[in-house]
């Protein structure tokens, strides 16, 4: 196969034709209206199922009696969308039923705008809806990740019986680049042994997330728990890392912020300035031992800086894990606006400058905060 | 080696797919590239622009405080990119709508009489072929050859009939492209 100029949405669209998703339900929101366009020719095209509901209210039950039936299903959006899923993809995450959700993040709270956002990393990773469940979470910082990513998470939805999410954010949605999308995958030949599939000949089976017993429900919520870290210990955990061996100032990132951060951290390295990247893939499961490993065997590692393009979500769970070793510092932009590689070397220099002076006692660096 | 360009005009003036020409032609020629468009509500009838890297190494950030090329269509992208180009860069201003001149003298800027160039060389909507012609000639990012086989490979199929008068405009824009200094 060779190289194609791609948008993302594009890509994240014909990504999951070719991983052999056979059903998306979906309802149009910028910035990743493209990406249900494409599906709405395509799935047509191969006679799968395209079908776009009256909202995402609807679209996500769809997505629920998909899923039951043991069709492999996917369905996107935007954030206000997601928040209107949100009831849905509890359900699943109740029924233990696999599907992947692409997010392609816009401004907010509210309608906020169209423009690029990271502020739905709480929303996402903490919990997609009520209840005690993770969703796996994946964040690509490119077009071509966002192609392989979507593949892996047709895969990790089958492996776990788990809702998967694909979170972007407008500008991987709406950008161009060279990427290589994966042959076709042939659809697969029969359902799993747990779907609805109609009982002739065998017991029922019952997809539900009712559980009107508190015992029932609780031996039901361990068993959702005791998968979900089976997931965590399982090495499904990704991250990049560039030029960390030797850093003193670590920047963490992921998705666009991580890419505009490459840019600084190689400008800076350039003038010998010791800085290197942690990009975190999987945002659920967390890199934390990965992460704990930088701040605890690397001795030069002094700061880390946490860059997003939100007031600092992904920011706690670094300090969770490397607060108390070395400070842990913040910058972001809000509202939809992408900050420039010269922000962030601005705010990293700043940041080196202030490590510099070690005599400062470590209280007084845990939890400083820039802006 | 990176260059980035920003291309800005009207929605209709083709900010957008000048810049989706760059980003294949770069891709064909084997460099690195990105493209992001403006996607916001100034598509809907204000101005349309473009940002393309052209780069060595893998793109990191995909837009620019100040590009080292700006390629202003219309009266308001000479506005906004002017004062941005980065010293040393190039500013493309299609002098056939834009009666402003730049007073920077620490950038290098052709006026090319876009419209005029693709109303007698093509159609009126080529004057971005127009456009990106002169840039060429005033900054060889990739060779003109580079360019006009991407155009032959991915003018859309409905505009297929139009290569000819497409070619025709961006060679007649890339001989007018000698830049001037204020």
């Amino acid at each position: 196969m060779t190289k194609q100029l791609l948008k993302g949405n594009v890509a994240f669209a014909e990504a999951a034709i070719r991983a052999g998703c056979e059903a998306y339900f979906g309802y149009p929101i910028t910035p990743q209206t493209e990406l249900l366009e494409h599906m709405s020719r395509r799935m047509i095209e191969l006679g799968r199922v395209f079908l776009q509901a009256e909202s995402e209210v609807a679209a996500v039950n769809m997505v629920y009696g998909a899923a039951a039936a043991g069709a492999k299903v996917m369905t996107s959006s935007s954030s206000p969308g997601i928040s209107l899923m949100q009831e849905g993809f509890s359900y699943m995450a109740g029924s233990n039923v696999p599907a992947v959700v692409i997010d392609v993040m816009r401004g907010g709270p509210g309608l906020g705008n169209i423009q690029p956002s990271q502020a739905d990393y709480y929303q996402v990773t903490k919990t997609a809806g009520h209840g005690d469940f993770h969703p796996i979470v994946l964040a690509p910082s490119t077009v071509q990740e966002a192609i392989d990513l979507t593949v892996l998470a047709f895969d990790l939805a089958e492996k776990y019986r788990t809702l998967v999410f694909v979170i972007a954010d407008g500008a991987i949605g709406q950008m161009m680049e060279p990427a290589e999308l994966p042959e076709m995958r042939p659809l697969p030949e029969k359902r799993p042994d747990w779907a609805v599939t109609g009982a002739k000949g065998r017991p029922h089976n019952v997809i539900s997330s009712l559980f009107m017993g508190a015992e029932q429900l609780e031996q039901m919520n361990i068993e959702l728990q005791g998968k979900l870290r089976q997931i965590e210990q399982s090495g499904e955990v990704r991250y990049e890392s560039l030029a960390i061996d030797d850093a003193e100032i670590i920047v963490v990132a992921f998705g666009t912020a991580a890419r505009v951060a490459k840019t600084a951290v190689k400008r800076l390295r350039a003038e010998g300035l010791p800085v290197g990247l942690f990009r975190p893939i999987t945002l659920w499961p967390f890199p934390e031992n990965e992460l704990a490993r930088l701040a605890e065997r690397i001795p030069a590692a002094r700061s880390f800086i946490v860059v997003e393009m939100n007031a600092g979500q992904m920011l706690h769970d670094v300090r969770e894990v490397v607060g108390g070793r070395v400070p842990v510092a913040f910058y972001g932009r809000m509202g939809g606006i992408i900050p420039l590689p010269e922000e962030i070397e601005t705010e990293i220099r700043r940041q080196y400058a202030q490590v510099a002076r070690t005599a400062m006692p470590m209280e007084a660096r845990n939890g400083h905060h820039i802006r | 080696m990176e260059t980035s360009i920003i291309i800005s005009g009207f929605g209709g003036q083709g900010a957008l797919f000048a810049g989706q020409l760059l980003a294949y032609a770069g891709m064909d020629a084997g460099r690195f590239v990105s493209w992001i468009p403006s996607y916001g509500p100034e598509m809907r009838g204000g101005t349309a622009h473009c940002t393309v890297i052209i780069s060595d190494d893998e793109v990191g950030a995909p837009i620019v405080a100040r590009p080292d090329i700006a390629v202003a269509l219309n009266l308001p992208s000479f506005d906004k990119y002017e004062p941005l180009v980065k010293p040393d860069g190039l500013l493309v201003v299609n002098s056939s709508l834009v009666t402003s001149e730049s007073q920077r003298a620490d950038i290098d800027v052709v006026y090319v009489p876009a419209n005029g160039i693709a109303e007698e060389w093509g159609t009126p909507k080529m004057l971005n072929m127009a456009a990106v012609g002169a840039m060429l000639a005033a900054r060889p990012v990739l060779p003109l050859a580079v360019i006009e086989a991407a155009l032959v490979a991915h003018l859309p199929a409905s505009k297929q009939h139009l290569i000819e008068a497409n070619l025709q405009v961006l060679r007649h824009g890339f001989a007018v492209g000698q830049p001037a200094r204020a």
